[in-house]
């Protein structure tokens, strides 16, 4: 964005103090506006004609360096870009990197069906939410318009996921657009070599495009500005994406001046979303298992470094997990609290002879246990002990999780074992081991030793509750 | 016949019509166009006259909006197709990529040498340096005068790992020697951790004189540089870490490790009176890695040289946001000049292990997608956690499946332009049959 102080923001707003917007000043909604935290079209009156000029004004200010671009309609979009920062830490990535899974119109129909359900159904509970899969990259691998006509209509019946159309050759992709272009789908790619023909299809069907210029970023930005001239600013940049050796380095360095040209230096031009695409691992890797490995690994690197959406091949859990966790690691907003409330939660429906677990308020281990535990049936009662965001491991190390802390805790929430179980029992968790005796003096509890990992839990439980 | 379009006559229109300005509207100079459309037109000069008209006319019909005419319906549904067909331009714009090198980035890292050769005192046959950057790793700004090493992990007792991890080490698991070997001579270690976890009071309560020999057994084993670490127990550490030290005089090891909540004073001293190197450990805090840096050299008179950093490791999905952003955060501000943070940095990757995703047979939630097999995935997350750390500035790191070892190895030295591989050809990925 091209202002940095809520100042300069505040200068175009209405400046009633209104209210309307759910913040008790325009002052404070401008600093909403300098980090993101809201939008503009959040203040009613902007919205109005009188405020017209005004709106407009702060929409270019407070648009991002980056742009973002939006694949796919209706609630079946993905956007990607936006971002206005070159390091995590100066506010937050905004838009994760999309995966796009690949398949290709030489698969059998059969194939085809269940490498899109797998797709589809993929999914990784993490932190309260699943991690899943974005988008399906449709490749051309027969070059022939009739085949991929035949794949995309196969594909679109089977996911309501953003599509991406890959081929260098015009004919293949209009004969994949003329099905599917009312889903907007994103279009790979133009080249110096093809991008009159492509120019007139995305102008035709109004969808994003990717400008593909391997190793050659004054080609790349040449091909950007050509269609910037034409009014198409929905593009996404793809400077190659080499698989090893000097040429990968040259591969990341494209993606680190093109960013650092748009972010830091304003080069509208070249300002766009980058699109990555790891699988070219499997050009450089015959065995599947070392191809599906450095696939993860390239999809690692640019994922940390700029690229906005991967196009990956392999399907394998081993490869999934770690992108999909890699990207939320990178794109998670540094700003949000990492606590849950201190308190005693429920799981289920406990009673008196259910059992009483705890476990720290840091969000990632509070919800890891509570999902383990309500995933497995087990009704219970969780403690989340204020450890001041702290893991168990660190909180007993560090002192925050102690028996006597974990003891007062129970009695400052009310939770009165007497009277809330028939056992008078709790179970501290096996990384807070050496706390049992302490607790133990402290609490005047029966005091066990569960699991180490919470994932244990079930089996635990078979051997140790109820309590004799 | 030739048609001429003036647009410097536009003003004189717009006088009649009683218009003083228009706003969003600038037409510079005057635009003059002679069209012969007799034929003998050169193609591409004609598509170029096309454009040019078709701007002109794309202005004029702005124009005609903005006075209200309703020139939408003048074009009906034709209008959407045919005019952006028109205003391709004929060749691509003529640009130029450039893009400056970072300006704030001006106080090296401080290098720091580990090992010593003979002619310094020491009996190691080769020594590594860490640090010397002058931007962030791999970037283009300043060359990385150092690649990156790892340090494979050896322990003076038999402990729990993940099953992938310890189908490697069931021969040498007995001997921290045979370990020590093994990872240098079979898995391509640059330098070995002894980590004396025996020596906490609540394990085995090693003393810290066997524990010594344990170090010495080690260092005649293999002659690369090491690292010695404490068992983590910030009473027993100190001892341990003394004695350690004074067995492994003059071979500039890194001792693990100096912190704030244990007594950093002996383990600095220790490090200055043998001739080592501290690794001062803080817990994802820039402000206490801050701290306790200036408390080794002020308080302490360690030298610059002899300073490497561990600002904490989290596992990937366990904090690794936090590591991550905290070392990048380390990183630059070390090269804006903040002296008490320019220092190289260690990473404890092994912690990868501790995920439930890199050990765990399957995922105990039933609504999770099969995780598939186990022994694919642990190592490739301690590589991902080792490789996200790297990109943020981490110098060394300790690690302990080989394969991981090997593709952590291999990425690093990609991104350092260090390796010679075949060039693949990529223009035409999108048709390779996988």
């Amino acid at each position: 964005m091209k202002v940095n102080s809520p100042l300069e923001v505040y200068k175009f707003l209405p400046q009633t103090n209104c209210g309307d917007c759910g913040e008790a000043t325009c002052m404070a909604f401008a600093s909403h506006m300098i980090d993101r935290s809201l939008k503009l079209e959040d203040c009613p009156p902007l919205l109005e004609d009188k405020f017209k000029k005004k709106y407009l004004k702060l929409a270019e200010l407070l648009a991002p360096e980056i742009r973002e671009v939006i694949i796919g309609t209706g609630e079946h979009t993905v956007s990607v870009g936006g971002d206005d920062i070159l390091y995590r830490h100066q506010l937050t990535f905004f838009n994760q990197p999309a995966l796009a899974v690949d398949v290709w119109d030489t698969m059998s129909e059969d194939e085809l069906v269940e490498r899109i359900k797998f797709i589809n159904e993929y999914k990784k509970f993490y932190v309260g939410r699943f991690l899943k899969l974005d988008m399906v990259a449709i490749r051309s691998t027969s070059g022939d318009p009739d085949k991929f006509k035949q794949a995309v209509t196969s594909v679109a019946e089977n996911t309501e996921l953003p599509l991406i159309l890959c081929s260098l050759d015009p004919k293949v992709l209009k004969a994949g657009l003329e099905v599917v272009a009312d889903r907007k789908p994103l279009l790979y790619a133009a080249t110096k070599d093809n991008w009159q023909d492509v120019a007139d299809m995305v102008m035709e069907y109004d969808v994003p495009l990717v400008l593909f210029s391997p190793d050659d970023l004054d080609t790349l930005k040449s091909l950007a500005a050509t269609f910037l001239e034409m009014g198409r600013d929905d593009l996404i940049l793809d400077p190659g994406t080499n698989p090893q050796g000097k040429s990968l380095r040259e591969s990341f360095e494209n993606f680190l001046m093109i960013r650092r040209a748009g972010i830091k230096e304003g080069q509208h031009e070249i300002a766009f979303p980058l699109l990555a695409v790891p699988m070219t691992a499997y050009l450089a890797n015959d065995d599947p298992v070392s191809a599906s490995y450095w696939e993860t690994v390239l999809a690692s690197v640019f994922s940390v470094r700029y690229g906005d959406i991967m196009i990956v091949h392999s399907i394998e859990p081993y490869a999934l997990l770690p992108e999909l966790h890699i990207r939320d690691t990178i794109y998670t907003d540094p700003r949000t609290p990492v606590k849950v409330d201190p308190k005693v939660y429920e799981v289920g429906s406990p009673g008196k002879d259910s059992p009483v677990f705890v476990t720290t308020n840091f969000a990632l281990t509070y919800y890891t246990v509570e999902s383990d535990l309500a995933s497995s049936g087990i009704d219970c009662y969780l403690l989340a002990t204020d450890t001041d965001g702290l893991g168990v491991e660190a909180a007993v190390a560090g002192g925050q999780m102690t028996g006597q802390k974990v003891s007062d805790e129970f009695k400052r929430l009310g939770f009165d074992f007497s009277e809330m179980t028939a056992h008078n029992t709790v179970i501290l968790p096996g990384l807070a081991a050496r706390l049992q005796g302490d607790m133990e003096d402290a609490s005047g509890l029966k005091v066990k030793i569960g699991p180490p990992d919470s994932g244990r839990i079930p089996g635990w439980m078979e051997k140790n509750w109820p309590p004799e | 016949m030739a048609k001429k379009i003036k647009l410097s006559e536009l003003g004189s229109l717009f006088n009649d019509m009683d218009v003083e300005s228009l706003e969003g509207v600038t037409i510079e100079g005057d635009i003059e166009l002679e069209m012969d459309t007799g034929g003998g037109l050169d193609p591409q000069l004609a598509y170029m006259l096309g454009h040019e008209t078709a701007q002109i006319a794309r202005h004029l019909i702005n124009i005609s909006r903005l006075l209200g005419y309703p020139v939408d319906q003048l074009f009906g549904s034709m209008a959407q197709a045919a005019i952006p067909g028109v205003i391709r331009p004929g060749q691509l714009l003529p640009s130029k990529f450039e893009v400056n090198k970072v300006e704030e980035w001006k106080n090296p890292i401080q290098e720091v040498t580990l090992g010593a050769t003979s002619s310094d005192g020491g009996t190691r046959t080769s020594t590594i340096t860490l640090g010397g950057e002058n931007a962030l790793p791999y970037y283009f700004d300043s060359p990385m005068p150092h690649r990156n090493h790892i340090t494979m992990d050896v322990f003076d007792m038999p402990i729990g790992m993940a099953k992938a991890v310890r189908v490697n080490y069931e021969d040498v698991i007995d001997s921290p020697a045979e370990w020590a070997k093994k990872a240098v001579n079979d898995y391509g270690a640059d330098m070995v951790t002894i980590h004396l976890i025996s020596t906490d009071p609540g394990i085995k309560d090693t003393s810290p004189r066997e524990a010594a020999e344990t170090v010495a057994d080690v260092l005649q084993a293999v002659d690369v540089p090491i690292v010695i670490g404490g068992s983590g127990n910030p009473e027993k550490d100190p001892e341990v870490l003394e004695k350690a030290a004074e067995v492994a005089e003059g071979e500039r090891v890194l001792l693990a490790s100096a912190s704030l909540n244990l007594d950093y004073e002996r383990i600095a001293k220790a490090a200055n009176d043998y001739g080592h190197v501290v690794l001062s450990w803080t817990q994802l805090e820039i402000n206490a890695q801050k701290e306790l840096n200036r408390k080794l050299m002020k308080q302490c008179n360690v030298k610059r040289e002899d300073i490497v950093m561990d600002p904490t490791t989290a596992a990937l999905g366990y904090g690794l946001d936090y590591a991550y952003t905290n070392m990048e955060r380390i990183r630059l501000a070390g090269l804006i000049g903040d002296e008490e943070l320019s220092f190289p940095m260690s990473s404890g990757t092994t912690n990868a292990w501790g995920a439930r995703e890199a050990w765990m047979v399957g995922s105990p939630l039933k609504e999770d997608s099969d995780w598939g097999p186990r022994e694919y995935r642990g190592p490739i997350w301690e590589i991902v956690t080792g490789l996200t750390l790297s990109l943020a500035g981490n110098d060394l790191f300790m690690m302990m499946h080989p394969g991981s070892v090997a593709v952590l190895k291999e990425i690093t030295q990609s991104l350092h332009g260090s390796l010679e591989r075949d060039a693949v050809d990529i223009s035409d990925w999108v048709t390779a049959e996988v």
